[in-house]
């Protein structure tokens, strides 16, 4: 086989992620009274960018075969914390951004230390730190309120050129930032390995732990860009219960959506990028249409299970049964 | 050879797992530019040994000395560190990784922090190249390769490790000829670039032209140690086996065999691990299956049990084709077929469970009225059931994990017991358990063969075949290759058809232990 062929397997998840997105993003654009145009452009994408942070966030965890219910919180979190601090002078508001970074970097840490140094399952173990996490927003922001730099916030959810949606070019840099480095890295290596085959991977005397604890860390760094950028949309800082589950939630199916196995080692932040991107749009179709939005919920979870079914063909060619439950 | 200093030594060496002696006070001595073959049956403790010096499993007790100097190793890495690199029986490869991902996994190339995907794709090339498997494609995922190219994958990611001690274990058990030709040659060319290889194989031809070097364990120590082509098929043979019979086995029944089989296989194949198996059980009869571990006896007992899909050829109970699509559907209805797994603690039981819980499982369609479990039938049959084995449980209502093996193992049979089976599939039931419960399950078996079922009985350990079946048929490869009938089951036979070598060569000797 030649080269592009491997490539192009490589690729399968995430091309359909993508393949998925323009076929629905088409469908939105063409039937929006505007039409194709910046301005539907600038509107879809920073409602985009923002599942797609937390998506990224959730693959990382994802590719290690476990799981990160708290990813959705840290955001809430992060949100809460940037109301206060990510304003005033150019300085002020600089140490805010990283303070913000920060304790997202702080939140995955310590999910990582208690899954990976704490042996407790993943699923278990966030659900806990999330509730956590969120108990700390609600303290900083009881009622919804705060404020943020506003310069710093047009700049971002702005236009580029007057074409170029700026969140699209923010999560751009972040992808060649963050991913594309932790991809490469034997650090990234580990965590793909620990996931596709944790004995294999200490056979074959790989970091694990490292890997694993740099993939839970770096998904509390993306959820608090996700934060970060949900107050430079919305001015205000919430701590929305319903709003931090609902983005674990759509984490989740957007991760699956792009190609990423929930069983670890197999798929790409980029894919769930496209995976969010194409979940968000789903859920904008029905207003294009005019149809009753109380249809939303319903068509969204027809159309994700479609989408997810695509996956599960493979199990028809298992020949022992045994390997069903592998 | 004897004026080179050794390069590794091992010296009284203990390993027990649980109450098992794995290992005890075992030596071995490696030299540079020499292949050393390491001869032992099913848990001779060759395995242990080598996860000790690989850094997969510490000693309890012993030491090992690298060039002179005292080394330990807290795992795996840290032996490939000290040049101490293993092929494993069980594959380490990662399967959603890329040939090339997986070749450079313990170290991979750098630039700039990031893994430097040109460089690794030359060292896999290389490495590919040096282990004469440049038909891989070093982006192919090792999940799409079939077994024999994975396992030059594995030694290709050895050779990329620049290994002073290189060990083979069972690394060419998956390979076709043709591979197992290019490794020999690469195997050559190394040990003239000097390294020490450490060659663990069941296969004597093989043995006969690589090793320079010989070392036979035994029950845990290296009984023997010897130059290569110094002794015969045959006595090699006698030194691994060389141990007592213990006499716990029932007396065998002298029985005129039943006319129609209950249990019949004509020319079953599945993909590449079944090669064409006809065979039939008799009520009444034990048939043991035998050969080295993982020659497609598994597969055979899961073909039967309505596990694999794909299955060709024919299965027949009391005559009549059927075919089996679940084991739900084999142990309903008038097949009446158990399985009693390998893997007690996965496919056995369910731990956390109470052990009445699990004794009802298989059973609970027979023991229900209207879909409600009928309690006081339950109760009788668990009774029964746990006065039968003699389960020791210090109650009912108490997590099967709680128990011992034996106890463990008892329950997994007494479950598929209270269906009453008339076929009963046995995979390796008594590894891990300790004699007086093997004593025991070899007196049940018999009983309940005498009383009519048909039973077809895996296992690793010779003498249980010897001592408890009325035939045994050996498997090499997927195909049955040998079957033995009575007195003709004797370890000599056993070794040499599981080896695959001509049973003429090593039967000499055989009345000793008449």
């Amino acid at each position: 086989m030649k080269d592009w062929r491997y490539w192009l397997a490589e690729q399968r998840g995430t091309l359909l992620a993508f393949g998925i997105f323009i076929a629905m993003f088409a469908i939105y654009s063409g039937n929006h009274p505007a039409g194709f145009t910046a301005n539907v452009v600038q509107t879809a994408a920073n409602k985009g960018v923002l599942l797609a942070f937390v998506a990224m966030a959730q693959t990382l965890v994802v590719i290690t075969a476990g799981i990160d219910l708290s990813v959705g919180m840290i955001f809430t979190l992060t949100n809460c914390m940037a109301s206060w601090l990510v304003i005033g002078t150019g300085l002020e508001t600089a140490f805010g951004v990283l303070a913000v970074l920060g304790t997202g970097l702080i939140c995955g840490a310590v999910n990582g230390a208690i899954v990976i140094y704490g042996r407790l399952q993943p699923i278990v173990a966030t659900i806990a730190t999330g509730a956590v996490f969120f108990g700390l927003a609600l303290l900083l922001r009881p009622v919804p309120g705060g404020s943020v730099n506003e310069d710093l916030a047009d700049f971002l959810t702005g236009r580029f050129f007057g074409v170029v949606p700026a969140s699209l070019v923010a999560l751009l840099v972040v992808v060649l930032v963050i991913w594309v480095p932790f991809s490469r890295s034997e650090f990234g290596r580990a965590a793909y390995a620990a996931g596709s085959s944790e004995t294999a991977a200490y056979m074959s005397g790989v970091p694990i732990r490292r890997g694993k604890f740099f993939a839970y860390v770096l998904a509390g760094l993306l959820a608090s860009i996700g934060g970060l950028f949900l107050t430079f949309f919305t001015y205000t800082g919430e701590a929305a219960y319903a709003s931090g589950n609902a983005y674990t939630l759509f984490s989740i199916a957007a991760v699956v959506l792009g190609g990423v196995s929930l069983f670890g080692g197999k798929g790409s932040a980029i894919g769930a990028i496209f995976g969010a991107l194409a979940f968000r749009t789903i859920g904008d179709l029905l207003f294009v249409f005019d149809f009753d939005p109380l249809w939303q919920p319903l068509f969204q979870g027809v159309i994700l299970l479609i989408a997810v079914s695509l996956g599960a063909f493979a199990l028809f060619r298992v020949r022992n049964r045994l390997e069903w439950f592998l | 050879m004897d004026g080179t200093a050794p390069l590794f030594r091992m010296e009284g060496i203990s390993r027990r797992y649980g109450g098992v002696r794995a290992l005890e006070k075992a030596e071995l001595t490696v030299t540079a530019g020499s292949i050393h073959a390491i001869l032992g049956e099913n848990g001779a403790g060759k395995s242990t040994l080598i996860k000790i010096m690989a850094g997969v499993v510490a000693p309890d007790e012993g030491r090992m000395t690298l060039d002179g100097s005292e080394v330990t190793f807290a795992s795996p890495a840290a032996a490939n560190q000290a040049g101490i690199v293993c092929i494993f029986q069980e594959l380490s490869l990662i399967p959603e990784l890329s040939v090339a991902d997986n070749i450079v996994i313990s170290n991979p190339p750098k630039r700039f922090g990031m893994i430097d995907r040109k460089a690794q794709r030359r060292i896999a090339e290389e490495a590919l190249a040096r282990a004469g498997a440049s038909d891989i494609h070093p982006r192919a995922l090792v999940k799409d390769l079939p077994l024999s190219r994975r396992q030059m994958v594995e030694i290709a990611k050895a050779l990329a490790r620049k290994p002073r001690i290189l060990i083979l274990d069972e690394a060419t058990s998956a390979l076709t000829a043709a591979d197992v030709a290019k490794v020999f040659e690469v195997l050559k060319r190394l040990r003239s670039e000097g390294l020490a290889l450490l060659y663990i194989s069941h296969r004597m031809n093989e043995i006969a032209e690589l090793a320079d070097h010989c070392t036979v364990f035994r029950n845990g120590r290296n009984v023997a140690s010897y130059p290569a082509g110094s002794k015969s098929d045959n006595e090699v043979v006698e030194l691994m086996i060389g141990r007592e019979y213990s006499h716990i086995f029932p007396p065998k029944p002298t029985f005129a065999p039943a006319a129609t089989p209950v249990l019949e296989a004509r020319n079953l194949c599945w993909a590449d691990r079944l090669d064409n198996i006809s065979l039939s059980v008799r009520a009444g009869e034990v048939v043991g299956l035998g050969g080295l571990d993982g020659q497609g006896q598994r597969e055979l007992l899961l073909a039967f049990f309505g596990v694999l899909r794909g299955l060709r050829g024919d299965v027949l109970i009391d005559g009549k084709p059927v075919s089996i699509a679940s084991p739900t559907a084999a142990s309903h209805g008038r097949i009446g077929m158990a399985l009693i797994p390998e893997d007690r603690k996965t496919e056995g039981l369910m731990l956390p469970m109470t052990v009445r819980e699990n004794l009802s499982f298989a059973a609970l369609d027979r023991l229900s009225k209207a879909g409600i479990i009928d309690r006081t039938a339950e109760q009788r049959l668990i009774d029964d059931m746990v006065g039968l084995l003699a389960i020791k449980t210090a109650g009912l209502d108490i997590p099967v994990g709680a128990l011992s093996g034996g106890n463990q193992q008892k329950v997994v049979i007494a479950k598929w017991l209270m269906r009453q089976p008339r076929i009963i599939l046995l995979n390796d039931p008594t590894r891990g358990i300790d004699v007086g419960t093997k004593q025991e399950l070899y007196q049940l078996m018999r009983k309940l063969a005498d009383a009519g079922a048909a039973i077809l009985f895996y296992s690793t350990d010779y003498d249980e075949l010897i001592g408890c079946c009325d035939r045994v048929l050996v498997l090499y490869d997927g195909a049955v290759k040998r079957e033995l009938v009575g007195d003709g089951i004797t370890e000599h036979a056993l070794i040499a058809s599981a080896l695959n070598i001509h049973g003429d060569d090593v039967r000499i000797g055989q009345g000793e232990r008449a």
